[in-house]
């Protein structure tokens, strides 16, 4: 078990032909992902890694039956491809693309309620099962199958958690790279949910920044259902207030998004907090003992 | 992308906000014209000078002065006109005042009193919508209204669907006390305020104050006006409004550079790939008993120009005893970036403060022997936990 994506997951990437898809593409099908082809508007037909190329996702979907989409489409058109998928019937839509306007991505979290689909992302990693499926930029060899799921809102930040996670000699579940926009598809707390219903999760690692009121939220929600171990960080304790911090969505507003009042709500909810990112791995060992 | 107060009013008056009218000078005498062409337009018999930087209370500051005469104007204008502006929202050094805006007097007397409302408009971020916030409590500090009287305080969240509705902006003029003449004049304010932030991918919108006159007339007195930096390329004309003095200059030749940079005031200077990693980096140096220099985020390339261009910056800053340089290599190859920092190294030439390079990922290892066979003063660490003990031993 696992969540979101595995090894019969059926991806596609939209951007396919461009360079990151390419890239990209290529480093997911090295790693095993079931990539059955991409979009790219205007080179239908044509097979690129040899794979098809379609040129809409509706195309795609009824020709492969694909599930899954990730999307690598410059920030002017994202938000038009995320919208495209969920109308084909994509189930879970990762979006790479960094820098969509706020404005476009409020149409697409309103287009897409009422649809059948989960959105990770934009401006995120992506997702990864260790050893099943990568649908995203994250380093495959860092991962090795075990019991720890990671949502984490920042990416170099997650090849952190996961490598120290796999040197303490456990592995992982599914890492979840939710993002770190002020709209993003998946809260925090909706990929904890779905870590905490994962019978192969058996401790999970959350880790925040500074910005906004999702660990908060995800906090109440583990102090309320929670039935597994978590182990927090947050990221940004010497942030200068009123600065946005490299992600769109890092920026301390009022008093109850520092870094030091997430921490203090995570530790009210029972969540193992660790101070020093270099922590994270030991403690997470230590709870699963 | 922050702007000007007079840039802001300018785009809200044309989609039909009512703004307290004025013209920029950029000198005294300059100042005097604007003053006279306002007059002739307006009838206004006394003005306002205002500073025009990029800072929140500027009135504490002494940046907005009244001046009752054309030679208060002259005088006026000249004395906030180069002037270093410190207000509670800059540092102590201050902003140098490159222009200000002669504005006309909008708290004439007539025959009801005039009222200082509050308004804004920005994203909820926790329902992914746009939000009105607004007080009655305008002309003060509304963190001051949000602490003290909180209930005074009102939101708006406006449906992606249908924008702004009438019923809302009724609704929020009747919340804030307005009656005949009053009342349409700020249902068209809210209306037309809504229109231009939707319009011209705004990331905030704060009035305040807005000024029902004595006149019952309704218009934004002051603008705070951000955009969203993603989507200026949708707006060109807008884009050419930002004005770099109002910024760093570290951080204006960083983004140049393609990296994102925000200076501190510490002593340990830092550079990290990924913005997450980069912000518990400085964290990390704040428990090792340094304070970070900065914020910088190099990307996930990481190479030796981009490497170079981040020590030069940092270096810039007298204050940075040391640079802790962390890199977690995935798709990027640590020993490259070994390589990258030793080419930096040497093309910079003379380096006197300690360098900690912390490189985890693919060829860590190797990445190591690189740094340690280069011969240079550059300490090296693959864990986490070493790059910290480092710093603290350092710093001491």
């Amino acid at each position: 078990m696992s969540v979101l994506v595995n090894k019969d997951s059926k991806v596609i990437v939209q951007g396919f032909t461009g360079k990151e898809g390419s890239f990209h593409a290529s480093q997911m099908i090295a790693y095993g992902t079931n990539v059955v082809g991409g979009v790219t508007p205007g080179k239908g037909g044509q097979s690129h890694l040899e794979r098809p190329v379609f040129n809409t996702v509706s195309d795609a979907v009824k020709e492969t039956g694909a599930d899954v989409s990730i999307i690598f489409v410059p920030p002017a058109f994202a938000a038009d491809s995320i919208m495209e998928a969920a109308d084909a019937g994509i189930k879970v839509i990762v979006c790479i693309t960094e820098g969509i306007p706020v404005k476009d991505m409020v149409t697409v979290k309103e287009y897409i309620t009422d649809k059948d689909c989960t959105l990770i992302g934009p401006n995120c990693p992506g997702v990864m099962t260790a050893g099943e499926a990568k649908v995203g930029i994250m380093p495959g060899f860092i991962f090795n199958p075990g019991p720890v799921g990671i949502v984490s809102k920042s990416g170099t930040l997650t090849y952190e958690a996961v490598d120290q996670v796999t040197k303490v000699g456990l592995g992982q579940t599914t890492a979840i790279g939710i993002g770190g926009d002020p709209i993003i598809g998946t809260s925090m707390k909706d990929a904890i949910q779905l870590l905490m219903a994962d019978e192969d999760t058996k401790g999970i690692i959350m880790i925040g920044e500074i910005g906004g009121n999702m660990e908060a939220e995800a906090a109440q929600w583990i102090k309320a259902h929670g039935t597994k171990p978590v182990v927090g960080f947050i990221a940004g304790e010497t942030a200068p207030k009123g600065r946005t911090m490299g992600h769109a969505g890092a920026i301390v507003g009022g008093a109850d998004d520092t870094a030091q009042a997430k921490k203090a709500i995570m530790r009210d909810c029972g969540i193992h907090v660790v101070d020093s990112p270099a922590d994270i791995g030991t403690k997470i060992a230590e709870l699963l003992k | 992308m922050n702007l000007h107060e007079f840039q802001g009013k300018e785009i809200l008056n044309s989609y039909g906000v009512n703004i307290q009218r004025g013209y920029v000078a950029t000198t005294p005498d300059e100042a005097v014209a604007a003053a006279e062409k306002l007059q002739a337009e307006t009838g206004t018999g006394w003005w306002v000078v205002k500073a025009q930087v990029h800072a929140g209370g500027r009135g504490k500051g002494g940046g907005v002065k009244l001046a009752k005469s054309l030679d208060e104007v002259r005088e006026r204008a000249a004395q906030i006109i180069g002037m270093d502006l410190v207000t509670p929202q800059t540092s102590a050094a201050g902003k140098r005042v490159h222009q200000v805006l002669i504005a006309e007097d909008v708290y004439y007397p007539g025959p009801s009193e005039t009222n200082e409302i509050y308004m804004s408009v920005l994203l909820n971020r926790q329902k992914g919508c746009n939000m009105i916030m607004y007080s009655t409590e305008g002309g003060m500090d509304i963190e001051e209204v949000a602490e003290k009287t909180p209930h005074l305080i009102f939101t708006e969240d406006i449906d992606p669907k249908t924008g702004l509705l009438p019923f809302q902006a009724r609704r929020i003029a009747f919340n804030l006390g307005m009656e005949g003449a009053a009342f349409k004049e700020m249902v068209k304010f809210v209306t037309s305020l809504y229109n231009a932030y939707d319009g011209i991918d705004a990331s905030l919108f704060e009035i305040n104050p807005v000024l029902k006159t004595s006149d019952d007339k309704v218009l934004a007195v002051d603008a705070k006006v951000s955009l969203d930096d993603n989507g200026l390329f949708r707006h060109k004309d807008y884009a050419a409004m930002r004005d770099i003095r109002e910024e760093d200059p570290t951080e204006v030749e960083a983004g140049d550079a393609g990296l994102n940079f925000v200076k501190l005031d510490g002593n340990v200077g830092c550079m990290v790939n990924g913005a997450g990693l980069a912000m518990a980096t400085m964290d990390i140096i704040k428990m090792a008993g340094g304070n970070p220099a900065n914020f910088l985020d190099v990307g996930g390339t990481a190479d030796a120009k981009r490497v170079e261009t981040g020590f030069r910056i940092i270096m810039q800053d007298e204050n940075v005893k040391a640079i802790l340089v962390n890199i977690f290599g995935g798709i990027v190859r640590c020993d490259r970036v070994a390589q990258g920092v030793v080419d930096a190294y040497k093309n910079i030439g003379s380096i006197n403060i300690p360098i900690i390079v912390r490189l985890q990922g693919t060829n860590a290892e190797e990445a190591k022997k690189i740094i340690d066979e280069s011969g240079l003063k550059v300490h090296s660490a693959i864990q986490l936990k070493e790059a910290a003990q480092l710093v603290k031993d350092l710093v001491k």
